[in-house]
């Protein structure tokens, strides 16, 4: 395989700023690449090439002439298939979708193409973004580059897999309960979860609007840095989105100095339902955080453990609200009935049956019933409150800490099959991953080293708006782990399908 | 014991507008038995003089300047629907035959 797919993207920007390599080559690389692995690992849906090249050749015929481009122009990303994108499908992994094209881009993909980084397609997930496995994709799993038999987590597995078996050296994820994190953690990537509202959801497709959020799925925390500085900032299509600057996050990952941070280990985050290996990583974690000179500190977290259920109340809630959408009549499948009358009403039911898959429907029919006449303020309105107990839980452990640390998910990657017909199994994944989401603060996880060969994810958490801080703490924990391992944990990654 | 039987379950899914085969309904009332059962400790410390929170990070008054904006050309917008006639959505009749 060649080397360029081995950089990291500030590397090939470096490279690329210098002219020792053109964008051709190093999008070409990629997409020699993904024809040569992604037959097993399947982490793409749609593969952009044609796209790609003409861009990669428009910025170095731009480069060529002396032109002011973008640090990262002509690096080429991956985006998951969420997030809509004119002239290339997006499916949201749904047969509802199934040959959609959308008449409009999101705003990070107009930010993306104003920085004229090549789009190397659209990457898989599970169906509407509801799943911890990429087993819910209506168009086959992803699997796991360092395991091809065990899931490479989700929703966003896809982009996790694609970074990691060097298919592309970014990708955009979404995280509305771990999304981003847990495939980031169990494929041995890195995975930035911003604060709500500093990276326009405009244009990715809701599942739940007050939890969702647009991020960097890399192999470095770096990259996902560069990453963050192109897609963050304010946008008036979105409501929520918020008017701050959105900081100094490179110049934050360039430092790493974790000297007198003030680390919290969250005493709810581990222990009981957490593995023995993953645990071990975790704690040799926190040991090269106190020999870099960290203040590690222990703040509990008392409502952590009913924000699992707020989530699975919250966001099925909004989901079912969400996907109503999906009837039918404008766009997407449409289904008819068999037999009887031939209404609207029974064409939406009829389309809704066969457009979604069981998931989907699982969370609807979760999310109705916790909206519904007399079980309303039991369900959805005591969730409501958790959230709020939650932000309280972050306020007081952010008065003693300046990040938070636990592990990014329980257990290593799982195998295809193991947890698909045991719904709260697959649900228990995200437990260290959904309390972030439910209180709108920004995470990330970064590769934290190996148990039993597979990776583990360690995750930090930062107040709102202090994203920065997340960028400061996980480049310093990454530069330690590193200079343990001799290199990036992905260089041990195995060869796949012959090709190294 | 959560209170969703199959009975439920055939209600909610016609709030949803989805469709159900009978073999569908048992299996959805038992997984969503056995999920409303684990998540329902919620209930536990939402006291009433707790506050809820509907979104994370509150704003107020977000509004946008009242000027028109880009919007989707009528072929556009018609271009992924399932059935169109004369630059409109065509669906099947709204009332029943009978």
């Amino acid at each position: 395989m060649s080397e360029l797919i081995t950089h990291s993207a500030a590397k090939l920007a470096e490279l690329l700023a210098a002219s020792e390599v053109s964008s051709t080559e190093v999008t070409q690389a990629h997409l020699d690449r993904i024809a040569a692995v992604d037959g097993d690992v399947n982490a793409f849906l749609h593969v952009n090439t044609d796209e790609a090249l003409a861009v990669a050749a428009d910025v170095d015929k731009a480069r060529a002439a002396g032109e002011e481009l973008h640090a990262l122009a002509g690096v080429p990303i991956a985006i998951k298939d969420l997030i809509v994108t004119v002239g290339q499908p997006t499916t949201a992994g749904s047969k509802m979708l199934e040959g959609w094209m959308s008449p409009y881009d999101a705003t990070v993909i107009k930010k993306i193409r104003a920085a004229r980084m090549p789009m190397l397609g659209k990457t898989n997930l599970d169906e509407f973004a509801m799943g911890s496995s990429t087993e819910h994709s209506a168009f086959g799993p992803t699997r796991n580059p360092w395991d091809l038999e065990r899931i490479p987590g989700g929703s966003g597995g896809g982009s996790a897999a694609a970074v990691s078996a060097f298919e592309a050296p970014l990708a955009l994820g979404t995280d509305t309960g771990g999304s981003i994190r847990q495939p980031a953690a169990v494929t041995g990537s890195v995975g930035v979860k911003p604060t709500y509202g500093g990276v326009s959801r405009y244009g990715a497709i809701a599942m739940a609007s007050s939890l969702d959020q647009i991020g960097p799925v890399t192999r470095t925390v770096l990259d996902a840095a560069l990453l963050h500085e192109v897609i963050g900032g304010h946008d008036p299509a979105d409501s929520t989105s918020l008017t701050d600057p959105v900081g100094a996050l490179v110049e934050a990952a360039r430092s790493g100095d974790v000297h007198g941070m003030r680390i919290g280990v969250i005493k709810e985050l581990q222990g009981e339902g957490y593995s023995a290996g993953v645990q071990a990583r975790f704690d040799e974690a926190l040991e090269l955080l106190r020999g870099a000179g960290a203040n590690v500190v222990e703040v509990s977290c008392p409502n952590f453990k009913y924000a699992l259920g707020a989530y699975y109340l919250v966001m099925p809630s909004e989901a079912s609200s969400n996907l109503a959408k999906y009837d039918g009549v404008r766009y997407g499948h449409r289904a008819l009935p068999e037999d009887g009358s031939m209404t609207i009403e029974r064409v939406m039911g009829a389309t809704r049956a066969a457009g979604f898959g069981d998931e989907v429907k699982r969370r609807i029919i979760l999310g109705t019933y916790a909206l519904s006449a007399g079980y309303y303020d039991a369900y959805y309105g005591s969730a409501q409150k958790v959230r709020t107990l939650v932000q309280r839980d972050f306020a007081a452990a952010f008065e003693t800490a300046d990040v938070l640390i636990s592990p990014t998910a329980p257990t290593t990657a799982f195998k295809l099959g193991e947890k698909l017909d045991d719904p709260m199994a697959m649900y228990l994944n995200d437990v260290a991953t959904i309390p972030a989401n439910l209180a709108g603060v920004p995470g990330i996880s970064v590769p934290g080293g190996l148990a039993d060969g597979l990776p583990v994810g360690i995750q930090f958490l930062a107040p709102a708006r202090e994203d920065a801080r997340l960028y400061r703490a996980g480049a310093g924990l990454e530069n330690l782990l590193e200079a343990t391992w001799g290199g990036p944990l992905l260089a041990q990654a195995p060869a796949l399908g012959g090709v190294k | 014991m959560s209170e969703i039987n199959r009975a439920a379950v055939a209600h909610l899914a016609r709030l949803a507008h989805i469709e159900m085969t009978a073999e569908e309904l048992d299996k959805m009332a038992g997984e969503l038995d056995v999920i409303v059962d684990s998540i329902k400790s919620v209930q536990e410390v939402a006291r009433p003089d707790v506050p809820a929170t509907s979104h994370p990070i509150p704003l107020t008054n977000v509004f946008r300047e009242d000027v028109v904006g880009e919007t989707l050309s009528q072929e556009l917008a018609l271009a992924n629907a399932p059935d169109a006639a004369d630059g409109r959505f065509k669906v099947p009749a709204i009332l029943d035959e009978e």
